[in-house]
């Protein structure tokens, strides 16, 4: 199964619609509410990276039996240094982002958290692939 | 506890959702920083914030949260109330600080998160 949804930078009244549209067809394949909670708090968490620093973004999720992986690529700034980046703490947030609740410089080291694979690849200048990868079997968690 | 009994501790209001005999908690967790809500592993919960924004509200659908309580008398907008509606998230507006709210939780059982 092969999910696609498009991001704005900047428009916080819709973050979080992608990932509530994978939560609802997670629950109708029946993955059990963990793995659910693991998927999309990630996945909810890169959603508000890319409205928060990028121009615009799209996601793309591709779920089988196994696993979902999900990517996310953005149009936007890109992150020069990614080891400083997947730091706690460290964060390039404005004002705007950290008055919605975020910004604290924790989201790529939650994702790390709960993810299987992350791959992060980013251009300066031109933006930023954040892939995931989450096994939906417990064999794979 | 019971949903219902925290409502009256705080003399809050519910503003979203229906209290039954079913909604119950054992822990609460108090934060404006939504980073930190979804760091939250265990379930359960119930969120005290003065962080009244969507947000907020998809905070706790991603992190499966089922009863937040603005402290600090904010108030929902109608969009927030929509989408916990649709969710099926219970909204309760408190007058009480952060601290009192928390404090009073506290002092009758509800545990912390950590």
């Amino acid at each position: 199964m092969h999910l696609q949804y498009e991001l704005e930078g900047g428009n916080f009244t819709k973050a979080g619609f992608a990932s509530s549209e994978i939560k609802k067809v997670l629950k109708q394949l029946n993955v059990d509410a963990k793995t659910i909670k693991r998927i999309v708090v990630s996945s909810y968490e890169a959603e508000v990276n890319i409205v928060a620093h990028a121009f615009s973004g799209i996601i793309n999720a591709w779920i089988d039996n196994e696993k979902i992986v999900l990517h996310f690529n953005d149009k936007g700034p890109g992150i020069p240094d990614i080891e400083m980046a997947m730091q706690t703490g460290y964060s390039t947030a404005s004002p705007a982002v950290r008055e919605m609740g975020f910004g604290a410089g924790m989201g790529l080291p939650n994702i790390k958290n709960n993810v299987d694979l992350l791959e992060i690849s980013s251009e300066v200048n031109k933006g930023t692939l954040v892939k995931i990868t989450i096994g939906l079997t417990p064999e794979m968690n | 506890m019971k949903i219902q009994k925290i409502n009256e501790l705080l003399n809050a209001e519910v503003v979203c959702g229906e209290i039954t005999n079913d909604s119950e908690i054992a822990l609460a967790f108090a934060s404006d920083l939504m980073s930190e809500v979804l760091t939250i592993k265990k379930d359960g919960i119930v969120l005290l914030t003065g962080l009244c924004t969507i947000q907020a509200i998809r905070t706790a659908e991603m992190s499966d949260i089922h009863c937040i309580i603005f402290v600090r008398g904010k108030k929902v907008s109608e969009e927030m109330i929509e989408l916990a509606n649709e969710n099926n998230i219970i909204l309760l507006e408190c007058q009480y600080s952060m601290f009192k709210a928390s404090g009073i939780l506290y002092s009758e059982g509800v545990q912390p998160v950590y």
